[in-house]
């Protein structure tokens, strides 16, 4: 048993940390909780149903799965697609209501008006898509035994190889490209970004777009090894945010870590917890972290 | 001399600036550096000599005035559009991203430039000084504060700027490393870059100056070549000498370096009134 907990939560924890990823740039880098983030999870999680309908029309889509894969091409197609009108998203929100209000109010009004956006974009999936789950596809998978008798998905394998590709993909992004390094800049001190000569405002729609992104994969990954559902993103806010505070803000290797601290310790708590406490845990986390580390495991000393 | 006749690179004139459009900290403010010169601005504290030059830095709204960079009007220009413009400012503090390596704090220098010629200037700059070579791939979190200021000083150069502003460089500085950042100072003038700075260490920031400004309450008070401000007993007596007594002042008052002289312009009834 322990062996299964141990998969599921490293599984639920890759989505976390993709999640967490953006949650944390944002927090750092914007300096506000959004709690809208989650949101964005849900929303690439549908958005992929609109490429997903594009591609099959074009090819049956039952036909063209990949290996051993419930998907094939179109839904990477599906993916990719989402994370870029999930980031657009991102950046119609960022112009109509986080830069406008940065600019006259204070950090508290952000983090209310985040509030009022989740609000808003959860209802809008319903209104859009309905309330009742959806699958992006019907087909049923064989589990695969892996060593320490515990059973996972192929699709589920698919997430796992897919977050560390992304992780990988942004530390290289973050650590070689000059964007990357400009917006590592911009979070430590974005007065000397800016006199240095970097266009701040640019980075920021970068990191809204790297944000949305990760949400987007994050929510698509979601619905391809559970299902889709309008509170999709609203019952991982918790969880979000406890790797994105668990990690330090503005730490990758920290939401990273963060995510997978929160999954494993969400379903090995099963263990010795009843599952209606499953939830809880991650508050859990946070108490326990801001109490020694009120700055996260990355985060720097003020 | 050829300097007498050349045009200066920076020269700002009229400066109404302040950090609230209604609360101006100076009051028409006149500063000019030719190219080759380091200029340095002086005065009691409060006087507005910081916000000078983060007006001409772009970072303190002007409200009216003209600043000149060869002859191109770069009044209210963004900050970051100053750097690739030619003007590189270096502030008083936090001036190095302490989290980014040496390397990386130098390829946000040249951020505005492609991406060859941008490396190949960091390759200039870690012959110029090899300790930054040495040190690329440690954070600037390591460094000490002589060899911050170095590499915040090397970062704006990698734009090769005709006007480097300095806020008190070296300030928080032991003696030597104080005198070593001078004599850096002086051969970046001698390399052609006009240079402006802000110094506390007013005495021996004159003495590698070529020229002066001082100011008080936000006005030009005196201003000409170093060698005769130095020898200026009135220069002397108000701001040199007091130098110890201004510092201990600045480090009680904190943020509010101005109440002093807003109690100065109430007692002059022709003043504009209050500025703290």
């Amino acid at each position: 048993m322990f062996m299964q907990h141990l998969a599921d939560g490293i599984l639920s924890g890759a989505i976390v940390a993709l999640g967490a990823i953006g949650l944390s740039f944002t927090m750092k880098i914007l300096r506000f909780a959004n709690f809208s983030h989650s949101e964005l999870l849900t929303w690439g999680g549908y958005l992929a149903l609109i490429f997903l309908a594009f591609a099959g029309s074009f090819a049956d889509l039952s036909a063209s799965n990949i290996g051993p894969f419930s998907f094939g091409w179109p839904m990477l197609f599906a993916m990719l697609g989402s994370a870029l009108a999930t980031s657009l998203l991102a950046v119609l929100l960022h112009y109509l209501v986080f830069r406008r209000l940065a600019r006259t109010a204070g950090h508290m009004t952000l983090v209310f008006a985040s509030f009022g956006i989740a609000l808003l974009l959860r209802h809008l999936v319903l209104l859009f898509w309905g309330h009742d789950p959806i699958y992006y596809s019907n087909e049923l998978q064989f589990a695969i035994l892996i060593p320490g008798g515990a059973r996972v998905m192929p699709d589920q394998v698919f997430l796992l190889g897919l977050t560390i590709l992304v992780v990988v993909f942004l530390h290289l992004f973050l650590t070689r490209s000059r964007t990357g390094i400009a917006m590592r800049g911009v979070a430590e001190n974005p007065e000397l970004a800016r006199i240095t000569g970097v266009n701040v405002d640019w980075i920021i729609i970068w990191v809204w777009v790297i944000g949305a992104s990760g949400a987007a994969i994050s929510g698509v990954l979601y619905g391809l090894t559970v299902q889709l559902r309008p509170e999709l993103g609203f019952s991982l806010i918790l969880p979000l945010f406890a790797a994105a505070i668990l990690g330090g803000a503005g730490s990758l290797y920290g939401a990273v870590l963060g995510g997978l601290i929160v999954g494993l310790s969400e379903n090995l708590s099963v263990m010795v917890i009843p599952s209606t406490f499953k939830p809880a845990v991650p508050f859990l986390l946070i108490l326990v972290i801001l109490y020694f580390r009120p700055d996260g495991m990355f985060g720097e000393r003020k | 001399m050829s300097r007498q006749t050349q045009k200066p690179v920076l020269s700002a004139s009229g400066i109404v600036a302040g950090y609230r459009p209604d609360l101006p900290i100076l009051h028409g403010v006149e500063v000019a550096v030719k190219a080759g010169e380091v200029a340095t601005i002086i005065g009691p504290n409060g006087a507005g000599k910081s916000t000078l030059i983060k007006a001409v830095a772009g970072l303190v709204a002007i409200s009216a005035g003209t600043v000149l960079l060869d002859d191109r009007e770069i009044t209210g220009q963004p900050a970051h559009q100053l750097a690739r413009l030619g003007a590189g400012f270096v502030p008083q503090t936090g001036n190095v991203f302490a989290s980014l390596t040496i390397q990386e704090n130098l390829v946000l220098g040249g951020i505005g430039l492609n991406r060859a010629e941008a490396l190949a200037r960091i390759k200039e700059i870690y012959q110029r000084y090899p300790m930054l070579g040495e040190k690329r791939h440690d954070k600037a979190a390591t460094l000490s504060g002589g060899q911050r200021q170095i590499l915040a000083v090397a970062r704006v150069l990698i734009m090769r700027p005709r006007l480097i502003l300095l806020d008190e460089p070296t300030a928080g500085l032991s003696p030597m490393a104080a005198a070593e950042l001078f004599q850096l100072v002086r051969a970046l003038a001698a390399d052609g870059a006009a240079i402006l700075m802000v110094e506390q260490n007013a005495r021996a920031a004159l003495k590698i100056s070529d020229t002066g400004f001082v100011l008080a309450e936000g006005q030009n008070r005196l201003s000409g070549p170093a060698a005769d401000l130095l020898a200026d007993a009135k220069v002397g007596q108000i701001f040199l000498g007091q130098r110890t007594k201004a510092k201990k002042a600045a480090k009680k008052a904190g943020q509010k370096p101005v109440k002093k002289a807003a109690k100065k312009a109430a007692r002059k009834t022709s003043k504009k009134g209050a500025k703290g």
